[in-house]
């Protein structure tokens, strides 16, 4: 090789590093972005699939924004009366409000209006979805211990705001069905004793609709929610840095390592082509189905009411329990009307959110573990958790089910008397069978688990020995395997002790039966003195 | 047929019997007066159904009514303890429940639903007109109302009014008490609507010429035929079932391909 080609190869590296090191250098020098990219760029993160949920919450969120800032550009939030003029011939010259007359524009008359509403919507939809099933599994693995309890409280506040969101945005096109959601909204409200009605004058701006209500609900739906959300999302992702992220059990993986990928440069290529994924999802159902034909309900008007009137489906369980209740419930007293018809699902509802926000300090106190956990469980391993969980699951589905009440009807050609009351049925008895069944699913899980770290599988390898004996041979599981079988924590059910003044209080009694009622039932994980003597047994 | 006029000679007569052209010319006024016949009397029931029901008709739907419908409705339409008297009903309630498959009734249950037509049309006019001149009622309604040719703006205003709460806003249909349902009226006939207004068929109230005018009718028929003939202007419609079916299929289909795709994006390469 001549010396004249190295140099100029020389010089072309030189120049292409170069101007990036330069320019590195000259960022590095004003922001010391190093000490934060060094940091995020080594950070570890396990591999599994169901990591990924939150992810998609996230670009979802990412994608709803930007949809969302160009709806915002041709949406006017004003109930001002107006004669629709647009291009869908159906509703020519009805009179309507301004903001259902944009809708309609973005709709029909403004290039990719459609798309944008549609791409707005169903990520919407995604985003709420994405949460709940980043929640269950959250739940599930118990990824909200010590010292996630905090992380698990901000999630879940996420989660009611992305409600909050979706169903601020569902009322904006002011068409028939939003009408009606907030005619509901609007009916829970004034069935709050006392307050109720000044609450819906002061939130209606006088008797409902109104003319206030659509630009009030636009500044929450675009400026204070999204502000909250894009805050809560902030600390959410910093804690997940903080906290390192969790990981399934496995060879090799404890405590205080974590097993994965580096962010730079796989997982942040991965995760940023993850996105794109999302978006083209995203988008295809956008372009392919119709979500909310705001032009088939028409503009809102109190009195039609279309069958088939639900709410988008993270509001759901909310309509299912109003569906539940049993007519009867109104009584007058002292002049004044109490509809136990809303208050039940109200305030049950209100206990049900209530609970599961604080769920991870009810099993801590339970539990009465104060160590870090960043090793999640297996679900079988906390049966008992699983088994809440199941039953919350089926409450929660029971309702939601029942939101559709009316489709199940027409659908399954049953009636909707007995659609209720089936749906009734599940929803106070339901939970107590899932408990049932998943608890008992989980510790016989854990049984086979024991059985296969002591006994190995079965081969279905027959063997005569030279007595005449027959034996099944056994295969021995191995040591990776027999590790995520064996290394779980196990609780005992809590002593009750007496306190410094030697009584045994109400709150230790309770603390007592609770964590009694948790561990009471269960498979201890084998023991290595156990695992020596089945060696012997075999083979 | 009298009216034609034939060549007068005895030769030429018979000369222009075997012309090559005369069976064309035969078949050409053949074809000329069945048409005209038809057309006249299509025109005829559309406009009032006495005048062109002759009582051959009339004979001919007693006949059928007595063999397929007397069982429940009695041998006078007198209506009996399994179904009730169709005297007064009008030839469009004839129509609607015969031309729908409704009736004659398959079986018992919640309520009659669209089946197979059990007779031609001609049967159906018979029982119509033999309905029909047992007392006045609502008669078939005038093809112009039925021209899809209205307002459909006005039609969708008072379609959601005073229909969607059990029929949806798209038509898609909804469910009543105790296993009854309103149907969806996708691929229904104008002819069959307008009808199922003015007659009001089992759970469905009437709505009369003074409640909603024909012409608004019109509008309405209009509205329903834009929906039908016009696909969705987002893409499939998901049955038009509202937030149930997009929420079902954002869960099934959407965060199910999200979820296959993150499994396929944590896979360990092989």
């Amino acid at each position: 090789m001549s010396t004249t080609t190295t140099t100029t190869e020389l010089v072309e590296t030189k120049k292409s590093g170069g101007l990036t090191a330069v320019a590195a250098n000259y960022i590095d020098e004003r922001t010391s972005i190093s000490t934060a990219v060094k940091e995020l760029g080594r950070k570890i993160f396990p591999d599994h699939w169901s990591f990924l949920l939150g992810e998609v919450a996230l670009y979802s969120f990412v994608i709803i924004l930007l949809s969302g800032s160009f709806l915002t550009f041709f949406f006017s939030a004003s109930m001002t009366p107006v004669l629709y003029d647009g291009s869908y011939v159906p509703l020519k010259g009805v009179e309507m409000s301004a903001a259902m007359s944009s809708s309609l524009d973005i709709s029909f008359d403004i290039r990719g209006g459609l798309l944008m509403r549609q791409v707005h919507h169903w990520a919407a939809l995604l985003f709420v979805a994405a949460i709940g099933l980043h929640m269950l599994r959250i739940y599930f693995t118990g990824a909200f211990r010590k010292p996630r309890e905090l992380n698990w409280v901000i999630g879940f506040i996420l989660f009611i705001l992305a409600m909050a969101e979706g169903f601020t945005g569902y009322s904006l096109p002011d068409d028939l069905l939003s009408g009606n959601g907030l005619r509901i909204i609007d009916g829970m409200v004034k069935g709050i004793p006392l307050i109720g009605t000044w609450i819906s004058f002061l939130l209606f701006g006088g008797e409902f609709p109104g003319e206030a209500i659509i630009g009030r609900l636009y500044s929450l739906h675009i400026l204070l929610l999204p502000a909250i959300i894009v805050a809560l999302i902030a600390m959410h992702l910093l804690f997940v840095v903080v906290h390192k992220h969790t990981q399934y059990p496995g060879a090799g993986r404890t405590n205080q390592n974590v097993v994965g990928y580096p962010v730079l440069p796989v997982y942040a290529a991965k995760a940023g082509g993850f996105f794109f994924i999302v978006f083209g999802v995203v988008m295809l159902m956008a372009s392919l189905f119709t979500i909310n034909p705001i032009w088939n309900y028409g503009p809102y008007d109190p009195s039609p009411v279309s069958a088939g009137t639900q709410p988008d489906w993270y509001i759901g369980f909310a309509d299912g329990a109003l569906r539940l209740i049993p007519p009867g419930l109104e009584f007058v007293w002292l002049d004044r009307t109490y509809s136990f018809n809303i208050l039940i699902p109200l305030v049950s509802l209100g206990l049900f959110i209530l609970v599961v926000l604080i769920y991870p300090f009810i099993e801590a106190w339970v539990t009465g573990d104060k160590r870090e956990h960043h090793i999640l469980d297996r679900p079988r391993n906390a049966p008992t958790r699983t088994a809440i969980g199941a039953a919350g699951v089926t409450f929660y589905a029971a309702l939601w089910a029942t939101a559709s009440s009316d489709i199940i009807a027409t659908h399954f050609r049953v009636t909707i008397e007995g659609v209720i009351l089936t749906m009734q049925f599940l929803t106070l008895v339901g939970p107590f069978i899932a408990f049932f069944i998943a608890k008992r699913v989980c510790l016989a899980l854990q049984k086979k688990d024991r059985e296969i770290v002591l006994h190995g599988y079965e081969s279905g390898r027959i063997v005569r020995l030279p007595g005449g004996e027959y034996i099944e041979v056994h295969q021995p599981i191995d040591e990776y395997e027999r590790w995520k079988l064996v290394s779980y924590s196990d609780y005992k059910p809590l002593m009750i002790r007496p306190n410094a003044q030697g009584k045994i209080t109400a709150g230790q009694k309770l603390r007592a039966g609770m964590s009694r009622w948790f561990f009471e039932d269960r498979i201890e994980p084998v023991t290595s003195t156990e695992l020596e003597q089945s060696h012997g047994d075999h083979h | 047929m009298t009216t034609i006029k034939k060549p007068k000679s005895p030769g030429g007569r018979k000369a222009g019997r075997r012309h090559p052209l005369s069976s064309v010319a035969l078949i050409a006024i053949g074809l000329l007066f069945t048409g005209g016949a038809y057309a006249a009397f299509s025109t005829s029931t559309a406009s009032a159904e006495t005048s062109a029901t002759s009582q051959q008709t009339i004979g001919e739907g007693k006949k059928l009514f007595a063999a397929n419908c007397a069982t429940c409705h009695g041998l006078a339409a007198q209506g009996t303890g399994s179904g009730p008297s169709l005297i007064g009903v009008g030839a469009a309630s004839v129509d609607f429940q015969v031309g729908t498959g409704r009736m004659p009734l398959q079986m018992n249950g919640p309520q009659a639903e669209k089946k197979a037509v059990q007779f031609t049309d001609e049967q159906i006019a018979a029982l119509a007109a033999y309905v029909s001149s047992l007392a006045p009622g609502p008669g078939l309604p005038e093809a112009k109302l039925l021209d899809e040719k209205g307002d459909a703006a006005n039609g969708a205003e008072l379609f959601r009014i005073n229909c969607a709460m059990c029929h949806n806003v798209a038509g898609a249909g909804g469910a009543l008490t105790e296993g009854k349902y309103a149907p969806s009226l996708d691929g229904v006939t104008s002819k069959h609507i307008y009808e199922a207004m003015v007659t009001g068929p089992q759970s469905m109230p009437v709505f009369n010429d003074m409640n909603i005018t024909p012409e608004s009718k019109r509008d309405i028929i209009t509205y329903l035929k834009y929906l039908e003939n016009n696909p969705s202007p987002g893409g499939y419609a998901l049955g038009s079932l509202g937030p149930v079916s997009e929420g079902l299929f954002l869960w099934i289909f959407g965060l199910g391909a999200i979820v296959a795709l993150t499994v396929w994006i944590t896979a360990k390469s092989n």
